[in-house]
């Protein structure tokens, strides 16, 4: 456990150090701000909080943006320390190769913390200042702060898949593009040319929701997004979920085992390498 | 317990030691036994299996064939790793986190193996670095990076230690202060294993050698049971009264090599056996010979003498 803790904050401190942490604050920050205010103006006439209303931007923004983050984060995070041979040092010392995944994945996760609660908690208590102290909605919105968290676990974990597998960090780079790409923008995309072009309604309603379930992002965008009565109202997609019978508790596990099976798949790949 | 087993056994116990990558053996069956207190050193060309063979020892590789033992326990992976405590390496043209500070790299591999910040400080003074301690790794020259790899390799009074040509890219006085460093850690009873192409550097150090050609064991010993081995001639250099060098030559028989002739001096190869004979006979030779210097094989003609016998 020491050594984890260690390892995890050589990674933070490599995060403080390269201004990545502040980088990661002051955009998510920023746009969380500039999204609750402007996007408050038109709620005058919906039966909708000021806060649920930012929540549903901020998700469907931060779909895109956590992955992007976690990602650069975590895409050259072991072939970096292969191809410079810092790799082969650590790993005379007393320290397990699980306990280098996890260190990294912990300090990983940690700057990802540090940034979504500095971030967008920054937003919120702005937020709640300007509207003198309504509070309404602050579940849904610390809801998405935490699921966002675990969006980018996924998306850290997916990462290290990259960065271990690959030979060089240039090609780990052009991967992390490609899962980017594929998990957050193209998979919804094809379910969506699938369903227009399926005019006989082959696709059965729970099939199209197992398939939006198995995606990481889809997961995570339901789950903020018709969680909360005020959200899915505003959001107008509520049906859907409820219909599908989906529990929160299943949207969790389905983001859990994206962060567990590719981490496993890293550890694996790396338990098999030789320096 | 521990000690004693230590104590015992062989620190490193190699046997049939084979390592291919894909179809290219990178090593064919390596047998070496290393004991407490000894120092080691490989010989060889680029190539030839100094590097694999200590990655193996270090358990970053596994053999493709063998078995491999280091300290009583197989060091691959996980298996050893509370072991790896009593280990120091400094890798072959090592590299570090640029971002962080000398200091901070140091410490971050302290913490790792529970050694305290004070003891990083000694290091880092010990290795001279301590004025740039404060500056990033990255902004270091070669020989500031080799100094700072000693220092981590010494940290927490390693058992066995693993040098990977260590002196390369360092000025002749840091070689020497960094030898001087290394005497010190064989004097607190330390193993080691170093692999160089700096053979003078490392002739008087070594207890044992070993020399590597593609993979293979050419030849192992002290550096008497080298020099028996290659049978190489003993050098004899004798200075004449000037202008009578050829005459002198003149009076060795056909059997007595004088490879280099000129105005004063000559200079004679025999063998080993024979050259007790020679020296008698140039002494009776009278005032002619005003000097006499006996040279010995040196362990670079030891080297060229093992590495080429095969391709001859």
């Amino acid at each position: 456990m020491k050594m984890l803790w260690i390892l995890a904050l050589k990674e933070l401190r490599d995060g403080l150090r390269n201004r990545w942490v502040a980088a990661a604050i002051l955009l998510l920050g920023s746009l969380a701000l500039a999204l609750s205010l402007l996007g408050s103006a038109p709620t005058g006439s919906v039966n909708a909080s000021k806060l649920d209303v930012t929540v549903i931007s901020l998700a469907s923004l931060s779909v895109y943006l956590i992955p992007l983050i976690a990602l650069m984060l975590s895409f050259d995070a072991m072939v970096s320390e292969f191809e410079r041979g810092t790799m082969m040092l650590l790993l005379t010392y007393p320290v397990t190769r699980w306990q280098v995944v996890m260190g990294k994945f912990l300090g990983h996760l940690l700057i990802l913390f540090i940034a979504i609660l500095a971030g967008y908690g920054s937003a919120l208590l702005i937020l709640m200042y300007i509207s003198g102290g309504d509070t309404e909605g602050w579940q849904a919105y610390v809801m998405m702060m935490l699921s966002s968290l675990m969006l980018g676990a996924v998306f850290i974990a997916l990462g290290y898949i990259i960065s271990v597998y690959v030979k060089e960090r240039a090609s780990a780079a052009g991967a992390a593009i490609g899962v980017w790409l594929m998990f957050v923008v193209m998979y919804d995309l094809i379910l969506f040319a699938v369903l227009l072009m399926d005019e006989q309604q082959l696709m059965s309603q729970q099939l199209l929701s197992v398939l939006m379930l198995i995606s990481p992002t889809d997961s995570y965008r339901i789950l903020n997004l018709s969680l909360f009565e005020g959200v899915s109202q505003a959001s107008g997609i509520a049906g859907i979920v409820s219909q599908a019978g989906i529990s929160v508790v299943t949207l969790w596990v389905v983001m859990l085992a994206w962060v567990v099976f590719p981490l496993g798949a890293t550890l694996l790949m790396f338990q098999r390498r030789e320096l | 317990m521990d000690e004693q087993l230590v104590k015992e056994n062989p620190l490193i116990l190699l046997q049939g030691v084979s390592k291919c990558y894909g179809n290219a053996a990178v090593l064919h069956d390596i047998n070496l036994q290393v004991k407490a207190g000894e120092c080691i050193v490989l010989l060889g060309h680029n190539g030839a299996g100094k590097t694999t063979l200590i990655k193996l020892l270090l358990g970053l590789t596994r053999p493709t064939d063998g078995t491999v033992e280091v300290l009583g326990k197989d060091p691959t992976f996980n298996s050893s790793v509370a072991r790896h405590k009593a280990l120091g390496y400094l890798p072959e043209s090592v590299a570090f986190y640029d971002a962080m500070t000398g200091r901070e790299v140091l410490r971050f591999y302290a913490r790792l193996k529970t050694v305290s910040n004070n003891e990083c400080e000694k290091l880092l003074k010990l290795v001279g670095l301590d004025d740039a301690a404060s500056r990033k790794v990255g902004a270091y020259s070669k020989g500031m990076r080799q100094r700072l790899g000693l220092a981590q390799a010494m940290l927490g009074d390693p058992q066995l230690l693993f040098l990977d040509e260590p002196t390369t890219g360092l000025d002749p006085l840091l070689r020497q202060h960094f030898y001087e460093l290394i005497d010190r850690l064989h004097q607190q009873g330390a193993t080691s294993i170093i692999s160089s192409h700096a053979l003078n550097e490392v002739e008087a150090r070594a207890s044992r050698f070993i020399m590597m050609k593609s993979g293979m064991v050419v030849a192992r010993g002290t550096l008497d049971e080298l020099y028996k081995q290659a049978a190489l001639p003993v050098r004899i250099n004798i200075g004449v009264t000037p202008g009578e060098a050829a005459t002198v030559a003149e009076r060795f028989n056909a059997d007595v090599s004088i490879s280099r002739v000129n105005n004063a001096s000559l200079s004679l190869a025999c063998l080993e056996g024979e050259k007790m004979h020679l020296i008698r006979y140039i002494c009776s030779l009278g005032d002619e010979i005003k000097d006499m210097q006996i040279v010995p094989p040196r362990l670079d003609e030891l080297y060229s003498h093992f590495m080429c016998r095969d391709s001859l």
